[in-house]
């Protein structure tokens, strides 16, 4: 794949829930070592977009092809995604957590699994040795080792749903660095999120969508003219 | 990627860990089953004779009942927080978290058994006349039947609205011929009776429902 070539490329995708389409007819492409911000109102299809990237929701009609694979089990391994919820076990901490998800992805101790896993959450702002369960963590910090366990198999593409949600504002700037660190390191981001402003200074690219379509893709924070209201 | 021996032993330790620290599905195991038994031994007052006449039954159905309360909780850990979805995006194979499950529920169901059989046979006043190594065999074989097909019905249940309610409903006539051998072998055994038919058609039912639940698994972990 050269670099001029796009990474995720997405042609007429539908979905589909019942009667309900999330999803009419969605084209774009995107390219390799960038920070998407997908924006929008609620129910506009942000998540279903990036839960169908993530091969979580089959779409209804339409291709996703995703580092030149339209199967997504072949490229698994090469995306990150993090959800609105935590993806963790509320008992476990976050070591343990992450050592269980590290060997799904062939990450084990024979491959200096531990010193990756906490390489990952010193990344994130956490410390590794934190022995109390996740249930009991903070939500910013449950957010935190979520992005961790997305980050574990060191991704070429990062799916991110909210990653700020309920993140004070010194801690999410954190991320955002981290996340603008790691796109220069030639990853590509998608980033689903209602708090913009974070990401005025480090996004490539705004996404707009509205009513399960891509209305506009800007490359500063202010909401194309043919939708409704301004950027907040 | 690990093998998925590694993926299925990581997995299983891990429910096994959840488990430990939360006791969600043994607790409520154990009360129950302890329940039957109190209650049906305050019911009737039965002989040693007649008690090896309604034993099998008696047993099977208590763990029946009490299985589904582990089998609802071993996936209802993995609903909580979506944490199921991060088993999806990776590359790990369905049919290793499917066995690591069964696994797991086996075990759960296993101890269960083990904890409570010596309390059936003092309730109970239970003597083998048959040999009684193959209560053994049977309580392995018949356990196995539980949990293989509770696990692939839970996880089908998992995204119904009423999943406690639609477990029960899709697994207990589905098992049907593996009870009606488990209780007709145990009694068997109890009396001093040849067993060896309704053993042998526990050890195909097995092996049949595990080879179509290994082959139907993928499919149901990523329906939507």
């Amino acid at each position: 794949m050269t670099e001029t070539e796009p990474v995720v490329t997405v042609s007429n995708l539908i979905k589909q829930f019942g009667r309900f389409a999330a999803l009419r007819g969605v084209t774009a492409e995107f390219f390799g070592g960038k920070l998407y911000a997908i924006l929008g109102d609620n129910g506009a299809g942000k998540t279903t977009l990036l839960r169908t990237l993530a091969g979580l929701n089959q779409p209804s009609s339409g291709e996703v092809t995703i580092l030149g694979s339209s199967k997504f089990h072949d490229i698994c391994q090469q995306v990150g995604y993090m959800a609105h919820p935590s993806l963790l076990y509320d008992e476990m901490s976050g070591m343990e957590n992450l050592d269980y998800f590290a060997r799904l992805y062939g990450i084990t101790s024979s491959t200096r699994g531990a010193e990756v896993i906490r390489a990952v959450i010193l990344s994130v702002g956490l410390d590794p040795d934190l022995v109390r369960p996740v249930g009991q963590y903070s939500q910013g910090m449950r957010q935190r080792m979520s992005l961790a366990r997305a980050l574990l198999n060191d991704p070429k593409i990062l799916l991110l749903d909210e990653p700020f949600s309920n993140v004070d504002t010194h801690s999410a700037t954190e991320m955002v660095r981290l996340l603008a660190r790691t796109r220069d390191q030639g990853k590509t981001i998608f980033i689903v999120t209602h708090q913009a402003s974070l990401l005025e200074h480090a996004a490539d690219e705004f996404v707009w969508m509205e009513s399960g379509k891509i209305v506009g893709r800007t490359r500063e924070l202010k909401r194309p003219a043919s939708s409704g209201e301004t950027a907040r | 990627m690990s093998a998925p021996t590694g993926i299925t032993r990581a997995t299983l330790l891990k429910d096994l860990r959840l488990e430990w620290r939360s006791k969600d599905a043994i607790n409520s195991m154990l009360f129950f089953s302890l329940l039957v038994v109190v209650v049906f031994s305050f019911s009737f007052d039965p002989s040693a004779e007649e008690s090896r006449q309604i034993a099998g039954g008696l047993i099977w159905v208590a763990f029946l009942f009490a299985a589904v309360v582990a089998l609802n909780q071993t996936w209802a850990r993995e609903l909580r927080n979506q944490v199921l979805d991060a088993y999806r995006v990776s590359p790990a194979p369905a049919n290793s978290l499917f066995i690591a499950k069964t696994l797991g529920n086996f075990i759960f169901v296993t101890v269960l058994e083990a904890l409570m059989t010596p309390l059936f046979i003092v309730f109970y006043r239970l003597r083998a006349l048959g040999p009684a190594w193959q209560l053994l065999l049977v309580a392995v074989l018949g356990t196995w039947a539980l949990v293989v097909n509770g696990t692939f019905f839970a996880a089908m249940s998992l995204r119904t609205r009423s999943r406690e309610i639609m477990l029960p409903l899709l697994l207990f006539p589905i098992s049907i011929p593996a009870l009606l051998a488990m209780v007709q072998s145990t009694t068997a055994i109890l009396n001093g009776e040849g067993a060896r038919f309704w053993i042998v058609l526990l050890v195909t039912y097995d092996l049949v429902f595990t080879t179509v639940c290994l082959l139907l698994f993928e499919t149901v972990l990523n329906a939507e």
